[in-house]
C-alpha cells in the first residue's frame, strides 16, 4: 500500500507514544535495578561509583534472612498445597456436562476478584477464634486459597485443548480409567499444572496484604519486611531486596513462557 | 452407559470436593463472618439483658414504658465491669458522653438505699431524653443495620424516619466518592496509554510482539510492593523525576509527587496497565485490518473509518479493560497507603483501620459489604458484557 508523508508521521508517532509507555512500564525496574548497586546509597543520579555492599547488607541480615526464610517457606508450602487442590477441581470441573458446572466454578474462581482487604479481614475473624493467627498454618492457608485459582484456571485451559477422543480410544481398548489419566491426559496437561504452580508461587511470593493480617512477629515477609521500610524511610537495602526479588520474576517469567510454548 | 454417567458425576464432584470444602472454610467463612459482623449488634444485649427485651417492644418515640427504667436499674446494677467497658464503647460511636453516662449512673445506683424504686432521670437528666433511649434502642440488637447506615452516613430515627447520622458531614460516603474517583482516573488514564501501544503491537510481527510484550510481562509478574518502592524512589523530592527536570531548567523548585493524589495515580496506572493491555491487545488482533483500509479506498476519512470502523470493533476490549481495571483498583490498599497522604486513602484502608487499629468491626464489616457488592456487581456485567461479545476468557 502506498503510503502518504501524513500517514508516515501517523506511524512514527504511533510508535513513539509506544516507546514511551513501555519505558512508562520498565523504568522503575532499571531504576531500582541500578540504585541497588550505587556506592553511595542515595537514590539519586548520577551514579558515580558502584558497589556490591547493599547486597552484603541484605544477605548477612538477620532481619533480612529471616524474612527470604519465611517468604520462600511460604511460597514453597503454598504451591504444595494449591497445586493438587486446583488440579484436581479442574479434572472435575472438566466434565462438560456436569449438573450446576457454572456455578461452582465460579465459586471457585472468585478469590482471584474478591478484594484482598475482604478477604484477609475476614480470615482475621475467623483464624483469631480458631488460634491460626501468628502460626505459618494459617498463613498457608489464606495464601493457598488466594493462589488456587490460578492452577485451576491454568489447569482448565490446557484440559478445554485435550482431545476427548483420546480418552475415548484409551477406554475402548480396555485401559482402567487411573491408567488412562496417567498415560493420555497427565502428560497434555503438565505443562498447565506447572504454570499453575508457578502463578501459585508468585502469588505467595508477592502477597502482603492477608500477610498483615494473619501474620505474627514471627513470620516477617520479604515483602511484609520491604513494607515497614517503605513507610518509614527508604533504605539502600530496600533496592537490593527489590532487585532480588526482580530476578526470582524473570525467572518465574522465563519458565511460564516456556511452558507456554511447549503448550502450543 | 446410565450407570457410567452417573459414575463420572459422582467422580467429578468427588475431585472437586477437596477445593471446594477448602474454600468454604477459609474463603466462604470469612467472608460470612463479614457479612455476620456487619448486622450484629450484641453489646447492648450482653451487657443488659432485660432492657434490651424492653427497648425491642417500645416503639421509640416520646419516653420508654416504666418497665425498661426499672430493668435498666436492675442490669446496670448486676452488669460486669467487662461487658460495661463494651457497651460503653458501642455507645460511645453514637455519642462518646455514654461512656461516663453509664458508669455514673451504676455508681450511684450502687450507692441508693436498696428497697426504693430508684428514680434515674433524678440521677442523670439524660434519662429522661428520647435520644438517649434511642440510641439505646438501636444498639438493642442482636441483628441490626445501625453499623451498614453508619457506613452510608444515614441514621434511623424512630421519630422521624432514616436521616443523615452528622448533617452537613458524609464521612463514608466521601471516602466511597474518593475510592469510586481514584478507581476511574486510573481506569481512564491506562486506557490512554494502553491503547496507542496495543495499536501499535498489534501490527507488528509475531516475533517482535513477543519480544516487546516481555516489557509488559515483566513489571507485570513483578511484586506491587517493589514498584511502589521503585516509585517511592522516582518520586521523591529529589528523587529521579524531580532533579531530571530540575537539570533540564523545566522547573526550579522540586514538584510534590509524593503522598499526595498526583504519586497514587502514577503508582496506580502502572501497576493496572497489563490489566488493560492484554484484553485490548486480544481484542485488536482479533479484528481483520482490511476492513479499515476497505473503509479508507471507498473514500472514507481516516478519522471517520477509525470511529466508525476501527473502533466499534475494539469496543469489546476496551469495555472489558476499562472495567478489570476500574474493578481492581477498587480494591487497592498496599500502594495507596505508601505512596498516598492522608486524603488519598481508599475504602480498604478505612476497613483494615476500624479492623485492626479501633476495632470497630460492625463498622468495618460494613464498609467491606459495600465494597464486596460492588466489586461483585461489576464483576457479573463485566462477564455478561463479555458472553454477549464472545471475547476474552474462553
Amino acid at each position: 500500500m502506498r503510503q502518504t508523508p501524513a500517514s508516515r508521521l501517523g506511524h512514527f508517532g504511533l510508535g513513539l507514544t509506544a516507546a514511551l509507555v513501555l519505558a512508562f512500564l520498565m523504568a522503575p525496574l532499571i531504576v531500582i535495578v541500578l540504585f541497588s548497586f550505587k556506592d553511595s546509597g542515595d537514590f539519586t543520579f548520577p551514579i558515580t561509583g558502584w558497589s556490591l555492599k547493599w547486597y552484603r547488607d541484605f544477605f548477612t541480615s538477620p532481619t533480612w534472612m529471616a524474612a527470604l526464610q519465611n517468604s520462600l517457606i511460604l511460597a514453597v508450602s503454598t504451591t504444595l498445597l494449591a497445586t493438587p487442590l486446583g488440579t484436581m477441581a479442574a479434572l472435575g470441573l472438566a466434565a462438560p456436562q456436569l449438573p450446576g458446572r457454572r456455578l461452582i466454578s465460579a465459586f471457585l474462581l472468585i478469590p482471584m476478584i474478591a478484594p484482598v482487604v475482604i478477604v484477609g479481614v475476614g480470615m482475621y475473624f475467623v483464624f483469631s477464634m480458631t488460634g491460626l493467627t501468628a502460626t505459618f498454618p494459617g498463613l498457608i492457608l489464606g495464601h493457598t486459597s488466594l493462589a488456587v485459582p490460578f492452577v485451576v484456571v491454568t489447569v482448565s485451559a490446557v484440559l478445554t485443548g485435550l482431545d476427548r477422543r483420546l480418552l475415548w480410544a484409551a477406554a475402548s481398548m480396555g485401559a482402567p480409567p487411573l491408567l488412562t489419566f496417567r498415560k493420555v491426559t497427565l502428560p497434555v496437561i503438565l505443562p498447565g499444572i506447572a504454570s499453575g504452580a508457578l502463578f501459585s508461587f508468585a502469588t505467595s511470593l508477592d502477597e502482603v496484604v492477608v500477610t498483615m493480617f494473619l501474620a505474627g512477629p514471627g513470620q516477617r515477609t520479604l515483602p511484609r519486611e520491604m513494607f515497614t521500610i517503605a513507610r518509614d524511610t527508604l533504605t539502600p537495602t530496600i533496592a537490593a531486596a527489590a532487585t532480588v526479588l526482580i530476578a526470582a520474576s524473570i525467572v518465574l517469567l522465563i519458565a511460564s513462557s516456556v511452558l507456554g510454548r511447549s503448550n502450543r | 452407559m446410565l450407570k457410567g454417567q452417573r459414575g463420572g458425576v459422582l467422580r467429578s464432584y468427588a475431585l472437586i470436593a477437596p477445593l471446594f470444602l477448602f474454600l468454604l472454610a477459609t474463603f466462604l467463612l470469612p467472608v460470612g463472618m463479614i457479612l455476620w459482623r456487619s448486622v450484629s449488634d450484641p453489646e447492648l444485649r450482653a451487657a443488659l439483658p432485660a432492657t434490651a427485651a424492653e427497648l425491642s417492644s417500645w416503639n421509640g418515640q416520646g419516653l420508654p414504658p416504666a418497665a425498661a427504667y426499672a430493668a435498666l436499674a436492675t442490669d446496670l446494677k448486676a452488669v460486669d465491669g467487662a461487658s460495661l467497658a463494651s457497651l460503653s464503647r458501642r455507645l460511645s460511636y453514637e455519642n462518646p458522653g455514654f461512656r461516663a453516662l453509664l458508669q455514673s449512673t451504676k455508681r450511684k445506683l450502687e450507692a441508693a438505699p436498696a428497697g426504693a424504686a430508684p428514680d434515674l432521670v433524678a440521677l442523670d437528666p439524660q434519662w429522661g431524653a428520647n435520644k438517649t433511649w434511642q440510641a439505646m434502642k438501636r444498639a438493642a440488637g442482636p441483628v441490626g443495620i445501625y453499623h451498614i447506615l453508619s457506613a452510608l452516613d444515614l441514621k434511623r430515627d424512630y421519630e422521624t424516619g432514616i436521616g443523615p447520622a452528622r448533617p452537613g458531614q458524609a464521612l463514608y460516603r466521601s471516602i466511597i466518592l474518593r475510592t469510586f474517583m481514584i478507581a476511574s482516573t486510573t481506569a481512564i488514564i491506562a486506557l490512554a496509554l494502553a491503547f496507542p501501544l496495543c495499536a501499535f503491537l498489534a501490527r507488528q510481527s509475531d516475533r517482535v510482539r513477543n519480544l516487546l510484550l516481555l516489557m509488559v510481562l515483566l513489571p507485570f509478574w513483578t511484586s506491587i510492593l517493589v514498584r511502589t518502592t521503585a516509585w517511592l524512589a522516582l518520586l521523591q523530592d529529589r528523587g529521579v523525576i524531580n532533579t531530571l527536570l530540575m537539570d533540564m531548567g523545566v522547573i526550579d523548585q522540586p514538584m510534590k509527587l509524593l503522598y499526595n493524589r498526583i504519586g497514587v495515580i502514577i503508582a496506580l496506572v502502572h501497576v493496572m496497565l497489563p490489566f488493560m493491555i492484554f484484553p485490548l491487545l486480544a481484542s485488536m488482533r482479533s479484528i481483520d485490518p482490511r476492513l479499515f483500509r476497505a473503509a479508507l479506498s471507498l473514500g472514507a476519512t481516516p478519522f471517520y473509518a477509525f470511529r466508525r470502523v476501527y473502533l466499534p470493533q475494539v469496543m469489546p476490549g476496551v469495555m472489558a479493560g476499562t472495567l478489570m481495571v476500574f474493578v481492581v483498583t477498587l480494591g487497592f490498599y498496599v500502594t495507596p497507603m505508601l505512596v498516598g497522604g492522608p486524603g488519598d486513602q481508599m475504602i480498604s484502608y478505612y476497613i483494615a483501620l476500624y479492623t485492626t487499629g479501633t476495632l470497630n468491626w460492625g463498622l468495618a464489616s460494613s464498609l467491606g459489604l459495600i465494597l464486596l457488592v460492588v466489586t461483585l456487581s461489576l464483576y457479573a456485567v463485566q462477564n455478561a458484557l463479555l458472553r454477549r461479545s464472545g471475547v476474552g476468557v474462553r
